[in-house]
């Protein structure tokens, strides 16, 4: 029994799982990430990913290549950005309420637009997704080759995502910029930047990574759209961002060990399942998220100006 | 473009911004309702005639409002402390968990002490439920919007085992639901013939109690004096751990009082889908009614109106049921920008 249990760590399939998993739960944790670094918490993430998840399945749906609608859910990510940093950078609104807000908001309205487009359907169609590329010679690898290299394009675009936003918070002035208004805006205000509008690109970018992660959703890990499919990834994300305190990398390793746990879950559930309720398996990301806050608490550095709107010329 | 903040803002102000939010929600209402291919104004009038054009319309308008109210409530308890509860949904379900364990044989009570004892201890279930997350925040800083809405997941999924599972009403024929509560359980009507119940009542007087709180105690000056300022109000000789600890009870106890008078006074049984997401319209009820308990009355009312005739709208000129949720998450961001611009003065050259 006990080695059935540890027999699914030696399994390929296990680990290809884990890398599926983690995508959406990596984008997603990276798009937080920027937006935080700039100080301003995104709790429009779940409804982000939401309306990404529709509109990229919808833009194929309507006839369109799969790369345009990977492209239209980074740009309707983008302007719910836009929409949260205008209520919270530019209005200085609460970023608590902004971001419910824009959660309510963003799903609410996929769901309607969804309606309008495809009216009845009661099995939701289905479009034709990314296929999982064989890369050559590195899949042939005796299980590295199953676990790592029979991806699809998506999935390998989601994990270039974490040296892009090492590089972009690292080794670009823009980056540097970001780190700067979310710890001392007051800094970047006299060296002649304009805050408002690093805190507002930092918002759209990592909204575009949020919508990415919907995406994948519906157009790598399935095929169709349905409703409420995100089911709190976007808030788990939320959660990954603290317990990677604000670093890429260690979103990365979040997000798979995360994955991990995700994909070993659903294994455990098919062999302790006459025992342990399923329901007690799927509460396990949720009851994770919790406990990996509470671990990092103690040694959490919140980004200083983190919920604090700036205002040329006030002081705060 | 510039903002000037305003010296003194005078009492009707607020009033006047969240009114204009709802106004301008009913406008993008009308763009929307016009993108589904129908006449906004007929659109209206089918809302307006489905949520009061009847007796039955306005007993479903109230009795959708019972919920609304509670969790609005709740919403605006824990939001005035800036205090981010949420998880008002799972809350909501503790509550119908409790009075589900109590109120189908256990224990048997004459109605006049059955019904208090079920809204006691669906009150303390909420607070109970939502207690840790005070106290992690409090000792700990872990965020608690994070932690409040993972719970709500957890939660649910705690009620499908049950209703699957050992609380499986045998009689049900498959369906997941809870066994009946016992007749002294239930609410009784207040309108006969109707789904409205005696929960409309205590809502409202629920409302007025905690605006006396918030208006007449100390309590009430403390919680207000939290949410603007901690150290502040620490600094004043404030309790700040107990009051935000109370806040959280009483919070909490407001979305267990949902779920009881959902369970005991409209559906008789728990079910899975005894809220359709009341919680997070709570956020949207308490923000429309300016955080004020009796502001909270009057907005859930006008939630319910707008559920209850899309509903109705939606089956007469077929514009999808989802333009509800989406004018409750509009309101919420309307509201935001009506109160900005109470705060300040936008000055378009300066």
């Amino acid at each position: 029994m006990i080695l059935d249990f540890l027999e699914v760590l030696v399994n390929a399939g296990f680990w290809a799982a884990t890398i599926r998993i983690a995508c959406p739960l990596l984008l997603a944790t990276l798009g937080e990430l920027i937006c935080e670094r700039a100080g301003v918490l995104n709790l429009g993430i779940e409804g982000i990913m939401s309306i990404g998840a529709m509109v990229g399945w919808t833009t194929v749906y309507m006839g369109a290549d799969l790369s345009t609608g990977v492209l239209a859910a980074a740009l309707v990510g983008a302007s719910f950005g836009l929409l949260h940093a205008g209520f919270t950078v530019y209005l200085g609104a609460s970023q608590h309420v902004t971001g419910i807000g824009i959660t309510l908001f963003a799903s609410s309205i996929g769901y309607f637009a969804f309606r309008l487009l495809l009216p009845s359907s009661t099995t939701p169609p289905k479009i034709t997704a990314f296929q999982p590329l064989d890369i050559p010679i590195l899949s042939d690898l005796p299980f590295l080759g199953e676990a790592l290299f029979e991806h699809t394009a998506f999935t390998y675009l989601a994990f270039l995502a974490v040296p892009f936003v090492l590089w972009l918070m690292n080794r670009t002035p823009f980056g540097l910029a970001v780190k700067v208004a979310g710890e001392n805006p007051m800094a970047l205000e006299a060296q002649g930047i304009d805050v408002l509008g690093v805190r507002t690109l930092a918002v759209m970018i990592g909204s575009a990574l949020m919508a990415l992660g919907g995406a994948y959703l519906t157009m790598s890990a399935f095929d169709a759209f349905y409703f409420g499919m995100v089911n709190g990834r976007g808030w788990i994300a939320v959660a990954l961002v603290i317990f990677a305190s604000w670093r890429p990398s260690k979103a990365l390793l979040g997000a798979l060990l995360f994955a991990g746990l995700d994909a070993y879950q659903v294994r455990a559930q098919q062999l302790a399942g006459a025992v342990i309720p399923y329901q007690f398996f799927l509460m396990l990301p949720y009851l994770l998220s919790i406990v990996a806050m509470v671990a990092a608490a103690k040694s959490t550095q919140y980004p200083k100006a983190l919920l604090i709107p700036f205002r040329r010329g006030e002081r705060h | 473009m510039r903002f000037e903040a305003r010296e003194n803002i005078p009492r009707w102000l607020p009033w006047m911004a969240v009114a204009g939010a709802g106004a301008g929600t009913l406008g993008f209402a009308a763009v929307l309702i016009a993108a589904a291919g129908a006449a906004p104004l007929v659109g209206f009038k089918e809302l307006f005639i489905g949520s009061f054009g009847s007796r039955n319309a306005i007993t479903e308008t109230g009795a959708t409002a019972t919920p609304l109210i509670f969790t609005g409530l709740a919403a605006a308890i824990a939001f005035r402390a800036k205090f981010w509860n949420i998880g008002v949904e799972g809350q909501l379900y503790a509550g119908a968990l409790a009075v589900t364990y109590f109120g189908t044989g256990i224990i048997e009570l004459p109605a006049y002490l059955m019904i208090p004892f079920l809204l006691i201890i669906a009150c303390v279930a909420g607070g109970l439920t939502l207690l840790p997350m005070v106290l992690l925040r409090q000792f700990m800083r872990v965020d608690e919007v994070v932690t409040t809405l993972l719970t709500n997941f957890v939660i649910i999924l705690l009620v499908s085992y049950l209703l699957e599972g050992p609380w499986k009403d045998p009689y049900s024929l498959g369906w997941p639901q809870a066994a009946a509560i016992i007749d002294a359980g239930l609410l009784p009507q207040l309108v006969p013939r109707s789904r409205l119940h005696l929960g409309f009542a205590i809502a409202i007087i629920a409302a007025i109690v905690i605006w006396l709180v918030h208006s007449r105690t100390i309590f009430g000056f403390s919680s207000k004096a939290v949410g603007l300022n901690q150290s502040a109000a620490r600094h004043a000789g404030i309790p700040v751990t107990r009051t935000i600890i109370l806040i959280g009870l009483l919070s909490g106890g407001m979305a267990g009082l949902a779920g009881a008078t959902e369970t005991i006074g409209l559906k008789g049984y728990l079910t899975l889908d005894l809220s359709p997401g009341f919680g997070y319209t709570g956020i949207a009820v308490a923000m429309l009614g300016n955080l004020h308990p009796i502001g909270v009355i009057f907005a859930a009312i006008f939630m319910a109106i707008i559920y209850v005739g899309a509903d109705a709208m939606s089956r007469a000129i077929d514009v999808p049921t989802y333009l509800a949720d989406v004018i409750v998450a509009t309101t919420v961001l309307a509201v935001l920008v009506g109160l900005v611009l109470v705060r300040y003065r936008v000055l378009i050259r300066g």
